[in-house]
C-alpha cells in the first residue's frame, strides 16, 4: 500500500489545478512546494517591506471551465474584468484597445482594426476546443486519436476556403509583415503584435511562431485581453489551494523534492514514490511533475533514467526565458503623461523597430539599449499590495538575456534596472521622485528563486515544433511519459503558460482515464 | 492577325522552359522578352572583352535532371560540371576547406573539431533525409487543401503518405528543422563556429532571413536539395556561363517550333470577355493569344502588367503584399590574374574551388542588421566563384573573372535612393573585404560589374531584386505559392497562368516552375502531358 | 599545412607504423579508413590470410577509434549506453558490446576495456565522439578523451602470436585468458596487451603510445622473424572475420545515425546478438523498443549460409524458391573459404522464412561474360571457422 494515490510536485496553478481534479475523484493526493508559498510564478510576496506583488501581474486566458468545475468562486475567486491595453506615447498620444473597440488611431486603422480581431478570433475559435483537450500522437492511432484530428480538420474547413486559406498563410508570417499588410500606426502595430511576441526569442520579423502564439491567447475569455481577478492574482492562487484541501489533499510547502523514486524491472521503468532533501521516501501509485520539464526529466528524474535520445531532446528544448521583471516600490500612484488612469496594462514599445533593434541587441547576448516593456499598476485591483495611498508598478521587461554576456552581475542588474526606469519616466516623468525601493529579476534570478529552468514563465517557449503534440517532446505530450507512473502537468505541456490552466487539467483527465 | 495559341511574358529559364514545353506539345507559341538578350536572371554576357560574366545567378544545382535529359539540352549546348571544394573564411583569417573527397574533408573537420568531425555525419544525413520528401514535391503540382477535387485530394495524399512513413520522431524532427532558425538548427550539431557559419550560408543566400531569423534553415535546405549527377548537394558551372542554361533551353523550344521575340517588353496584358487575350508590348503593338502565361514575378504581374480592373477583388491587394524583398548584391569582377589567399594552399584544386567569405554567425546576423536598417555592413557575407579557373570560354587565357555574390544588400536605402556613388561605394566594400583576405587583390581587378538589388530590378526585371521571385517562407511555400488558392500555375484571369519563380517550388535555376506549369496548361487544354513529373530522385 | 606541400590538406594522414608498412607494401594497395591511409593488402591478401590462420600477421588498429571515460559516472554512463551489463566487467577485462538509438536501433558495435575502477577505453569503428557527447549529457562526473591519435594499436593474429610474445620478452603471456589485460613495461613506457581480435582466432592487440609505435613493430618483427610474421590488410581481414561470423558496419548494418532510409538500420536481434542484450539491466538505452522487438521477434535475421558451388555469392538476393520469383532476402558479404573450402555468405532473411529452402541468385563474369546461377543454399548454425585455439588458455606452444 503506498502512502499516497497521487504525488504532485510544485503548487504552481497547474499543479493545484491536477491536484483538485484528482482529489476530487477520490483520489489521496499529496502536493509537495518546494518555497513556502503556493502558486509558483504567480505566487504574491513581499519585496519591500508593505508592498507585495507576484511575477505573473494579470491573467488572460485563465480556463473559465476549470473556475466552474472547481467551485474557484465559492472559495473567493471572482474572473476580473478585461483591462484595456494602453500604447504609450510620449507625447500622451496613446492607442488603447479594449475588446473590439480602439481609440487613437486613425479611421482605416480603426476599421482594419474590427476586421482584424474578428478574423483573429475566429482562427482562435478553432484552436479553442483543444486547449483543454490531449491531442493525441501523430501514427499511433485510436479512434479517438483520428476523432480529434478530424474535428480539427473539420473546423479549419468550416471556417470556409477563403478564410482557411488565409489561415494557413497568415499562420508563418511573421508579426511585422502581417502588421504591415493591415494597419499605419506603429503603435498600434506594436500592440498587436506584442502577445505574439511577449517571453518568446521572436521579434517583429521572426517568421513562423509568433501568429500561433497570438491565437493561442485568445483562447482566453475576453478574447486575450488580460485581466486581474477582483482580489488580484493572490485570490486566484488561494482559491486554487482552497479547492485542494477542501477535496480532501494535502499541501506541504518548504518540502523540496530531491528526486522521483523510480524503480526498474523486467517491463521497465516506473515512479513509485519521491526522495525528499531529508532522505525521507514518500511512496505513490502516481507522480505528477507540474515542475518544468528539463527540471523535472534532468533533475528529478536523472538521466540515468531516460534514454538518450529523449535526454537530449528534452535538453534542447528552447525554454530560456527572455522576459525581465521590474518591481516599484511608489509613494503615490504615477501619472503617465496624457492618461487619466494608470489601471490599464501599458506597454512601451513605440514602435516594431524599437522592438526588433531590442531583440537584436539582446540576440547576442547584450541588454536592449531601449527596453521594451509591458507595465502593470496591480494595487489599483488590490490595494491590500502596499500601505495605504502607496502603490506597486510591475513591469515585464523583453528581450532581457537569460545568459548575458559576462555574467549578471550586479552592475549589469543596476545597469538594465536604470534603462528601464528612465524609458518609464519618458512616459511618466514624476516617478523617480516616487520610488521608495526597487527590484530587478532577470530571467537568471527568476530560474533560481523561482525553481524554473532558464526562468521561462511557459518553462518552455511557444513556438511551432513546441506546441501541441511536440510539447515538451513526442515522447510526453500525453501528460505521460516514457516512465510509467511519471506524469507531466506543467506549462511545458500542451496547451502552455500564461495562467490557463490547461495542463494541469488535461493531465487530471488522462490520469483519470 | 495571327492569334497565337500561347504567349510567354518573359524569356527567363523558365519562360523558356515553358515554351519549349508548350511548343513540345504542339502549341503555337510566343515569348516576348524586354531586354535584346533572353535568360533573364540565368544570363552570360561580355561586358568588358573577353570576360564573359553569369552576371546574376552564377552557380546551378537545382536544375532537374529529368528536363536537362528530356530537352535534350546537351544536344543544344548545355554541359554542366560540378565544382570542387569551396574554402571558408573566418573572421580571425582561419580557413576551412571544403575538400571533394570524403576522408580529406574529414580530416579538415577533425582539425578544427573532433567532434563535429563526427557529427557532420550526422547532419549530412538529416540533411539528405529532409531533403528527400522536398526533392519529391519539386515536378509536382502542389494541392490546394482547400479543394475537393479528386486530384487534389489524391495529391494531398500523396503527400500526408509521405510524410505520415516518416515516422512519429521524423515527423517531429521535420516540424522543427522547417520552422526553426539555421543557427539554431546548426547548433544543434556543431560547435565550431566556422563549420557553422559555412554552413549557415547557404540558411541566408538571396533571403531576407538572418541566421537567427526561423525558417532560414528551410532556406538552407532549398539550396543543398539540388543535385548534380545525383550527387545531392554540389554545385555545378555552366559551360560558358549561365546563358548556356537559357540559350539551350531556347534552342529546344525554338525547335519545337516556338518564336522568342527579344526588345519586346510587355506593358499590359491584354483581357477580353474577362479572359487573357494578349499582350500589349511597350511600343503599343498588340499581339492576340488564346492563352497568356507570366514569368514575370507575381508583384510585376499583378500591380503593373495585368490592369487592375480585370482582376477579381483582392488580387491586387495579394500582390501587393507579396513578400518579395531584396537582399542580396551581386560583384562580377574581371582579373588579370588568379587571386592567392591567404592561409590557402595554392593547389590546382582549390583554386578552381570557390570562396566563401563568412566571418562567423555573429558576423553574419550584424550584416543582416545592417539590411534591416537600410544600409549594407562593412563586413557582409560574400560568396565568391572563379569560373574561368576551368571554363576556358570565359576569360582570356591566364585571366579570370570572379563572381561574388553579397549578402546582404538593401533594395533601399535608409539615407535615400541608390546612387552612382553608393553602388561604388557598395562595390569597393566588396573589394575591400576580398583584399583583406587576398593582399593584392586589388592590383588584378581589370574591370568591375556592381548591382545592388536597384540594378537587378531595373536590367532584369525582378521587383525590389529579390533572386527567388518572392522570399521563401512558409506563407509563400507550396500551396501558398505565389498566394493561396492560385498555387496551381491557373491565375485569377481566365486563360491566364504564371510559370516564373514566384511559383512552386520557388527560386533557383530548377526549370520545374516553368515545366510544372507547361503540366498544367496542357491538362486545361485536354492534351496529352509531355512533362515530366518524376525525377530520379528514387533511383 | 607546409607551403612545401599544397596538396598536404588532400592527402590520407599516415599511421604510426606507416614507414614500416609502406616499406611492406609491394604492391601499393592502399584504401583509407577514418581518414587514415590504410593498407587493403600488402603481397596478396590470400597469402596474408593464412598467415593469420597459420602462423602470425599483424593489422594495423590504429585508424579505429578511442576514447577514454574516465570519472566516477563513467560505468554508469557506459553501463546505460550499451546493451550490455558493464557492471559486471571486472578490471583488465574487455567485452565486446554494441549501442542504440533509442528506437533499438543499431548506432554502432566494439569493446569496452576496463583499465581501472573509474577508468575505461571504448574502441569503436566509427568515429563517435558527436554520440559519446549526447552520451554524457547529464554526468558530472566524467570525462571523455579522444585517445585515437596518441595511442597507437597492433592487432597480432594467428596461432604462433603467444610465443612470439613470450620470445619478445612478455611474462606470463600465456596465462592471458580471452578478453584479459596485461600490462608490461616497454621502452619509456608501457606496453597493454589484450586478448581480443577479429579473426576468430587466437590473437592479440598489442596497445602503446603512439612514439612507441615504431619500437613495438621492430620488437614484434624481430621475435616473430621465425614465425613468419607478415602484416596484412582490409583484404585478408574481411575474410578471417567472414569465416568468424563476425559483423562488419557498413556489410552486416548500416549505423542508424548515419542512415537516410527508414529501417534501412538493423536492430542487435535482426543481427543475431540476442546475448549482447541484456533484460535483466532495467536501463538502457532501446531497452523498451527491443523489449517490443523482442516479443514480436526480428523482421529479418542475419544468417550463415553454405552455398552450393563455389561462385562468391556477394550482392545477391535469396528467393524461396528456385525459379526466383519469391525474393526473401539478400547477401551481405561472401566468399570462397580457403581454409574451410566452402562457398560461405552471411545474409539477411526475413524471419518469417527462415524454415524455408533458401535459393541464392549469383552472378559472376567469367572472362568478360556476365553468367547468372541459382545456387542452394543450407543453413550453418555454427561459424565457419572457430578452432579450440582460440580459446585456449595457455595456448598451444610452438
Amino acid at each position: 500500500m503506498t502512502d499516497y494515490d497521487a504525488i504532485v510536485i510544485g503548487a504552481g496553478h497547474n499543479g493545484l489545478i491536477c491536484a483538485a481534479y484528482l482529489a476530487r475523484s477520490g483520489k489521496r493526493v499529496l502536493v509537495l512546494e518546494a518555497s513556502d508559498s503556493v502558486g509558483g510564478l504567480a505566487a504574491t510576496r513581499e519585496f519591500h517591506p508593505g508592498f507585495r506583488t507576484s511575477v505573473a501581474h494579470a491573467i488572460s486566458q485563465f480556463s473559465a471551465k476549470i473556475a466552474r468545475d472547481l467551485d474557484l468562486s465559492t472559495h473567493g475567486y471572482t474572473p476580473g474584468e478585461a483591462m484595456a491595453t494602453v500604447g504609450l506615447d510620449e507625447a500622451g498620444n496613446h492607442v488603447i484597445l479594449k475588446g473590439s473597440t480602439v481609440s487613437g488611431v486613425g479611421p482605416d486603422d480603426t476599421a482594419e482594426f474590427i476586421a482584424f480581431r474578428r478574423m483573429m478570433q475566429r482562427y482562435s475559435d478553432v484552436l479553442k476546443p483543444f486547449s483543454l483537450k490531449t491531442i493525441p500522437h501523430i501514427g499511433k492511432n485510436s479512434f479517438s486519436d483520428i476523432a480529434t484530428f478530424a474535428q480539427m480538420g473539420l473546423k479549419l474547413r468550416l471556417l470556409g476556403k477563403e478564410d482557411m486559406q488565409e489561415l494557413l498563410r497568415i499562420m508563418a508570417l511573421p508579426a511585422r509583415d502581417l502588421m504591415d499588410e493591415k494597419f499605419d500606426s506603429g503603435l498600434l502595430k506594436s500592440l498587436l503584435s506584442w502577445d505574439g511576441l511577449i517571453g518568446s526569442k521572436q521579434a517583429p520579423r521572426s517568421p513562423n511562431h509568433t501568429v500561433l502564439s497570438m491565437l493561442y491567447r485568445m483562447i482566453g475569455d475576453h478574447g486575450g485581453d488580460p485581466a486581474i481577478p477582483a482580489g488580484g492574482i493572490d485570490s486566484l492562487i488561494s482559491a486554487l489551494a482552497e479547492a485542494v484541501m477542501a477535496a480532501g489533499a494535502e499541501i506541504r510547502t518548504s518540502t523540496p523534492v530531491e528526486r522521483i523514486k523510480i524503480d526498474g524491472g523486467e517491463k521497465g521503468l516506473s515512479a513509485t514514490g519521491v526522495v525528499l532533501a531529508d532522505g525521507k521516501i514518500i511512496t505513490a501509485e502516481k507522480i505528477i511533475s507540474a515542475a518544468d520539464p528539463k527540471r523535472t526529466f534532468l533533475d528529478l528524474v536523472g538521466v540515468d533514467n531516460l534514454e538518450i535520445g529523449f535526454t537530449n531532446r528534452i535538453q534542447r528544448l528552447h525554454s530560456d526565458g527572455y522576459v525581465a521583471k521590474l518591481h516599484l516600490a511608489l509613494s503615490g500612484l504615477p501619472d503617465f503623461t496624457g492618461l487619466e488612469s494608470p489601471d490599464g496594462r501599458m506597454i512601451i514599445a513605440p514602435e516594431l523597430d524599437v522592438i526588433e533593434f531590442a531583440y537584436d541587441d539582446a540576440k547576442y547576448g547584450g541588454l536592449p539599449e531601449h527596453p521594451v516593456m509591458e507595465i502593470v499598476i496591480p494595487t489599483l485591483k488590490n490595494a491590500s499590495l502596499a500601505p495605504d495611498g502607496q502603490h506597486v508598478l510591475s513591469a515585464h521587461v523583453m528581450y532581457v538575456p537569460h545568459d548575458l554576456k559576462g555574467g549578471w552581475t550586479a552592475a549589469a542588474r543596476d545597469q538594465l534596472c536604470e534603462r528601464v526606469i528612465d524609458t518609464i519616466a519618458r512616459y511618466a516623468p514624476g516617478i523617480r521622485q516616487q520610488i521608495l525601493h526597487q527590484e530587478l529579476l532577470t530571467p537568471y534570478d527568476i530560474a533560481q528563486s523561482y525553481n524554473v529552468t532558464g526562468g521561462h514563465w511557459h518553462h518552455v517557449e511557444f513556438t511551432l515544433f513546441q506546441m501541441m503534440m511536440m510539447r515538451p517532446t513526442y515522447e510526453a505530450a500525453q501528460y505521460t511519459t516514457p516512465i510509467s507512473g511519471l506524469y507531466l502537468a506543467s506549462a511545458g505541456c500542451h496547451p502552455g503558460g500564461g495562467l490557463m490552466g490547461g495542463p494541469g487539467h488535461n493531465a487530471a483527465h488522462e490520469i483519470l482515464k | 492577325m495571327k492569334t497565337y495559341d500561347a504567349i510567354i511574358m518573359g524569356a527567363g529559364h523558365n519562360g523558356l522552359t515553358n515554351a519549349a514545353y508548350l511548343a513540345k506539345a504542339g502549341l503555337d507559341v510566343l515569348v516576348v522578352e524586354k531586354n535584346a538578350y533572353i535568360g533573364g536572371a540565368a544570363v552570360s554576357r561580355e561586358l568588358h572583352t573577353g570576360f564573359t560574366y553569369s552576371n546574376c545567378s552564377y552557380v546551378c544545382s537545382m536544375m532537374r535532371q529529368a528536363i536537362h535529359r528530356d530537352l535534350n539540352l546537351t544536344r543544344h549546348g548545355l554541359v554542366l560540371v560540378p565544382y570542387l571544394g569551396t574554402v571558408s573564411f573566418s573572421d580571425d583569417g582561419g580557413t576551412l576547406v571544403s575538400y571533394h573527397t570524403a576522408e580529406a574533408e574529414y580530416n579538415q573537420l577533425r582539425a578544427r573539431s573532433p567532434h563535429d568531425a563526427d557529427a557532420m555525419f550526422r547532419f549530412q544525413t538529416d540533411l539528405a533525409r529532409y531533403a528527400q520528401l522536398i526533392r519529391k514535391t519539386l515536378l509536382r503540382t502542389p494541392p490546394d487543401p482547400t479543394s475537393f477535387k479528386p486530384r487534389d485530394i489524391m495529391e494531398l495524399l500523396f503527400l500526408a503518405k509521405e510524410f505520415w512513413a516518416l515516422g512519429e520522431q521524423e515527423i517531429y524532427e521535420y516540424v522543427r528543422f522547417f520552422t526553426m532558425s539555421a543557427a539554431e538548427f546548426l547548433d544543434d550539431y556543431f560547435e565550431d563556429d566556422l563549420i557553422k557559419a559555412t554552413m549557415a550560408g547557404a540558411g541566408i543566400i538571396g533571403t531576407a532571413l538572418g541566421v537567427y531569423s526561423p525558417g532560414s534553415a528551410y532556406i538552407l535546405l532549398h539550396h543543398v536539395m539540388g543535385d548534380v549527377d545525383g550527387n545531392i548537394g554540389a554545385w555545378g558551372l555552366a559551360r560558358g556561363g549561365m546563358g548556356a542554361i537559357s540559350n539551350a533551353i531556347a534552342g529546344a523550344a525554338r525547335e519545337f517550333g516556338a518564336e522568342i521575340r527579344t526588345n519586346a517588353g510587355v506593358d499590359k496584358m491584354l483581357v477580353r470577355d474577362g479572359k487573357a487575350a494578349g499582350v500589349v508590348l511597350e511600343n503599343g503593338e498588340e499581339i492576340y493569344s488564346r492563352i497568356v502565361v507570366s514569368n514575370l514575378d507575381a508583384k510585376r504581374t499583378f500591380t503593373k502588367i495585368v490592369d487592375r480592373k480585370d482582376l477579381p477583388p483582392g488580387i491586387y491587394e495579394k500582390a501587393s503584399n507579396f513578400k518579395i524583398r531584396g537582399s542580396s548584391g551581386k560583384v562580377n569582377i574581371a582579373l588579370s590574374g588568379l587571386p592567392k589567399f591567404n592561409n590557402v594552399p595554392d593547389n590546382r584544386y582549390i583554386n578552381r574551388g570557390g570562396q566563401a567569405f563568412v566571418g562567423s554567425l555573429e558576423t553574419m546576423e550584424r550584416a543582416y542588421d545592417c539590411w534591416k536598417r537600410g544600409r549594407w555592413s562593412e563586413d557582409p557575407f560574400i560568396e565568391c566563384v572563379i569560373p574561368s579557373a576551368w571554363d576556358p570560354t570565359v576569360a582570356p587565357p591566364g585571366q579570370h573573372w570572379m563572381s561574388c555574390f553579397v549578402q546582404y544588400c538593401p533594395p533601399q536605402l535608409a539615407d535615400g535612393p541608390w546612387t552612382a556613388k553608393k553602388r561604388n561605394q557598395f562595390g569597393q566594400t566588396i573589394v575591400n573585404k576580398i583584399e583583406r583576405y587576398s593582399p593584392g587583390f586589388k592590383d588584378l581587378i581589370v574591370h568591375m560589374e556592381v548591382r545592388t538589388p536597384h540594378e537587378i530590378e531595373a536590367e532584369v526585371g525582378l521587383t525590389e531584386g529579390n533572386i527567388f521571385q518572392g522570399e521563401l517562407t512558409i506563407d509563400q511555400l507550396l500551396f501558398n505559392r505565389p498566394f493561396p488558392g492560385y498555387a496551381q500555375y491557373r491565375m485569377p484571369v481566365k486563360n491566364m497562368y504564371m510559370c516564373g519563380s514566384s511559383t512552386h517550388p520557388g527560386g533557383g535555376v530548377s526549370s520545374a516552375c516553368g515545366a510544372n506549369a507547361a503540366r498544367e496548361i496542357l491538362y486545361d487544354l485536354k492534351r496529352p502531358n509531355v512533362v515530366p513529373q518524376d525525377d530520379f530522385y528514387d533511383e | 599545412m607546409t607551403k612545401s606541400d599544397p596538396f598536404a590538406g588532400e592527402r590520407l594522414k599516415h599511421s604510426p607504423f606507416h614507414p614500416r608498412q609502406a616499406a611492406l607494401n609491394l604492391r601499393n594497395a592502399w584504401s583509407s579508413w577514418n581518414g587514415t591511409q590504410f593498407a587493403d593488402y600488402y603481397y596478396d591478401a590470400e597469402y596474408e590470410y593464412f598467415c593469420i590462420r597459420n602462423s602470425c600477421a599483424t593489422y594495423d588498429i590504429c585508424p579505429m577509434q578511442k576514447y577514454e571515460i574516465s570519472g566516477t559516472d563513467a560505468e554508469a554512463m557506459l553501463d546505460r549506453m550499451v546493451t550490455r551489463d558493464v557492471t559486471k566487467l571486472k578490471e583488465n577485462r574487455v567485452t565486446y558490446v554494441c549501442w542504440c538509438t533509442d528506437a533499438g536501433r543499431m548506432v554502432d558495435d566494439g569493446t569496452i576495456f576496463k583499465l581501472g575502477p573509474d577508468r575505461f577505453m571504448l574502441t569503436c569503428g566509427s568515429p563517435s565522439l558527436a554520440w559519446l557527447r549526447k552520451c554524457t549529457y547529464g554526468y558530472k562526473h566524467l570525462t571523455v578523451t579522444d585517445i585515437s591519435d596518441t595511442l597507437a594499436g597492433l592487432s597480432f593474429q594467428g596461432p604462433t602470436t603467444c610465443e612470439v610474445l613470450k620470445k619478445m620478452g612478455l611474462m606470463d603471456i600465456e596465462t592471458l585468458k580471452p578478453f584479459g589485460i596485461m600490462h608490461f613495461p616497454f621502452g619509456s613506457g608501457s606496453l597493454m596487451v589484450s586478448r581480443t581480435g577479429f579473426t576468430g582466432d587466437l590473437g592479440y592487440e598489442l596497445w602503446v603510445q603512439t612514439d612507441l609505435a615504431l619500437a613495438l613493430w621492430d620488437a614484434l618483427y624481430d621475435a616473430g622473424e621465425d614465425y613468419g610474421i607478415q602484416p596484412y590488410g582490409e583484404a585478408a581481414t574481411n575474410m578471417a572475420r567472414l569465416e568468424a561470423g563476425f559483423i562488419m558496419p557498413g556489410m552486416e548494418f548500416n549505423e542508424a545515425l548515419k542512415t537516410v532510409h527508414f529501417h534501412h538500420d538493423q536492430t542487435p536481434f535482426e543481427l543475431g546478438l540476442d546475448w549482447l542484450v541484456d533484460f535483466k539491466k532495467a536501463r538502457f538505452n532501446g531497452r523498451s523498443a527491443l523489449l517490443i522487438e523482442r516479443e514480436r521477434g526480428p523482421e529479418y535475421t542475419l544468417i550463415k549460409l553454405d552455398i552450393e558451388g563455389n561462385k562468391p555469392a556477394e550482392g545477391s538476393y535469396l528467393y524461396r524458391n528456385k525459379r526466383c520469383t519469391k525474393q526473401i532476402g539478400y547477401v551481405t558479404s561472401a566468399m570462397w573459404s580457403p581454409v574451410v573450402k566452402a562457398n560461405i555468405a552471411l545474409a539477411m532473411v526475413k524471419t518469417k522464412h527462415l524454415g524455408e529452402n533458401i535459393w541464392a541468385e549469383i552472378y559472376y563474369e567469367k572472362e568478360l561474360r556476365q553468367n547468372s546461377k541459382v545456387a542452394k543454399c543450407t543453413l550453418q548454425k555454427k561459424p565457419f571457422w572457430a578452432p579450440p585455439r582460440a580459446r585456449a588458455t595457455p595456448p598451444q606452444p610452438f
